[in-house]
């Protein structure tokens, strides 16, 4: 068997490049050109590249409403439920806050017991069981989007609605605004984006349910978590509260 | 063992389990022990590729259905097994316990439980039956043998105390002292799982009471991963049993035939 002179150099994670050797050249027309990224390696003892980028973004309004008045507009509803994952709600406020904590001191709980994190998958079934088990006496009438990192198996994003339903998604939305964000994450989304060009896509959304729904909250916080942790990543305000007037 | 005049003492303290002895023992749960101690015994090691588990039958006759029924050891999860020593039925209560525990894990998490939190759960229902309810402990030695993802092979030893600790070899039962220092001289770190089968045929033969040893006798169990790397847990057929005893030259012939 003949060895043809093809270059095959190894490439490294978060390498890009144009052409070959991962793309064709002036195919299909005459003067393409392809370029090309490769993904973060996830599992360094397997070999296992994800083409996805390794970080889960999440973002929520923050007004608090009761009826007809807005008790505040910079309520935080993305908290952090360990150092790698996120847990952001939507709902009832009473039943939102309770619950919330409710599932973050049992994630705390069981670290202490265990001397070990729960997976992010582990953590989305369990918050979906206590929804499920309150179901049909006492619901809980909280949206749930649970995104978390993994060292062994990278970024996740789990939808958990109030009927506790459970499904690991790419991408998810909760709420009126839902119907807009949905439609734009549809058009705009694909996987391997950056961070910049997530944080992008959401302002896309921001700017979409601002503009076209009725009683659109002014206001949003954007959370992010990767490798490095879960943290707060940016608000974005459109009304901020006015500075009292001094005597 | 206790001076008479201990006994004398000790006979008011013992017909319960919830109060301790002016010397600050419990002597239900220390008696639960003597039981075990009686028990056919049980080894355990702890290898880089698997955990072997090997028992001694003390219930022996042709017309046991031995296919069906296990003496020694017990599957309390896919990824989890168990050696018991000591009373049969207080075993079985136990492995139940141990097997809802396992599954209820699941059922919350969606993901196998992790071995030791299994161990710990068992041994706090264990040690319930030493500090409330007025009943006696259970007289059950487990060896628990299993896998998860966070610490890979683990070999973990419980009393009635409720009393756990991981092991990288450890033996329960009858004359499971001498059996746990012939254990400490011969342990290596880096044995493989045949090695491991080797040394505890070995240390069994040697500590069993009787004078020969054939496959009937014994039960031998291994935790290893398969190559497409799910967790398996394999009791060794009669059959093969022999072959490995003989293998291995710690079949002592009961008689010439020729």
């Amino acid at each position: 068997m003949k060895e043809n002179d093809f270059p095959a150099p190894p490439i490294p994670p978060c390498s890009t490049g144009e052409g070959l050797p991962c793309a064709p050249i002036s195919w299909a027309n005459s003067g393409d050109a392809w370029s090309w990224r490769v993904g973060t390696r996830i599992n360094n003892a397997a070999g296992f590249y994800s083409d996805g980028n390794d970080f889960a973004v999440v973002a929520a309004d923050t007004s608090a409403v009761h009826s007809i008045l807005v008790h505040k507009s910079n309520e935080d509803k993305i908290m952090i439920l360990d150092s790698h994952k996120l847990i952001a709600a939507s709902g009832e406020s009473g039943d939102r806050v309770q619950f919330t904590e409710y599932i973050q001191k049992n994630v705390a709980l069981y670290q202490f017991r265990n001397g070990i994190p729960l997976t992010t998958a582990a953590a989305a079934n369990f918050t979906r069981g206590e929804l499920a088990t309150a179901l049909r006496k006492n619901p809980y009438f909280v949206n749930i989007l649970l995104a978390g990192y993994d060292k062994e198996t990278g970024p996740s994003l789990y939808y958990i609605d109030y009927i506790a339903t459970l499904h690991k998604v790419d991408k998810g939305a909760f709420g009126y605004g839902s119907y807009f964000s949905l439609a734009m994450m549809d058009r705009h989304y694909h996987s391997g984006m950056t961070v910049e060009e997530a944080i992008d896509l959401v302002d896309k959304c921001i700017m979409e349910i601002r503009s076209r729904l009725v009683v659109a909250p002014p206001n949003f916080v954007i959370k992010i978590v990767d490798k490095d942790g879960a943290r707060e990543y940016a608000w974005r305000e459109s009304v901020k509260d006015a500075a009292v007037a001094s005597a | 063992n206790c001076g008479s005049a201990l006994t004398k003492m000790s006979r008011r303290y013992d017909s319960r389990t919830t109060i301790f002895s002016p010397e600050g023992r419990l002597y239900q749960v220390e008696y639960a022990m003597e039981a075990i101690g009686n028990a056919g015994s049980a080894i355990g090691i702890l290898s880089k590729d698997g955990v072997v588990l090997v028992g001694e039958k003390k219930v022996t006759s042709k017309l046991l259905q031995t296919s069906t029924s296990t003496e020694k050891m017990y599957k309390i999860d896919d990824h989890v097994a168990c050696a018991v020593a000591g009373i049969m039925s207080d075993a079985n209560i136990l492995i139940n316990t141990a097997r809802v525990q396992a599954q209820r894990y699941t059922y919350a998490y969606q993901e196998p439980m992790p071995v030791e939190q299994l161990v710990q759960s068992l041994c706090d229902t264990k040690q319930g039956y030493t500090q409330f309810g007025g009943l006696r402990p259970f007289g059950v030695s487990f060896l628990f043998a299993g896998w998860d993802k966070n610490y890979g092979f683990q070999l973990y030893m419980s009393d009635p105390s409720g009393n756990y600790s991981g092991w990288k070899a450890a033996a329960i039962g009858a004359n499971n002292q001498a059996a746990q220092s012939m254990l400490k001289q011969d342990y290596k770190d880096e044995i493989t799982r045949e090695e491991a089968v080797q040394l505890a045929l070995k240390v069994l033969s040697k500590t069993m009471d009787s004078t020969s040893l054939t496959s009937e006798k014994l039960e031998l169990a291994e935790v290893f991963l398969t190559p497409s790397g799910n967790v398996k847990y394999q009791v060794c057929s009669s059959d093969s049993l022999s072959k490995l005893l003989l293998k291995f030259g710690v079949t002592q012939p009961a008689a010439e035939t020729s």
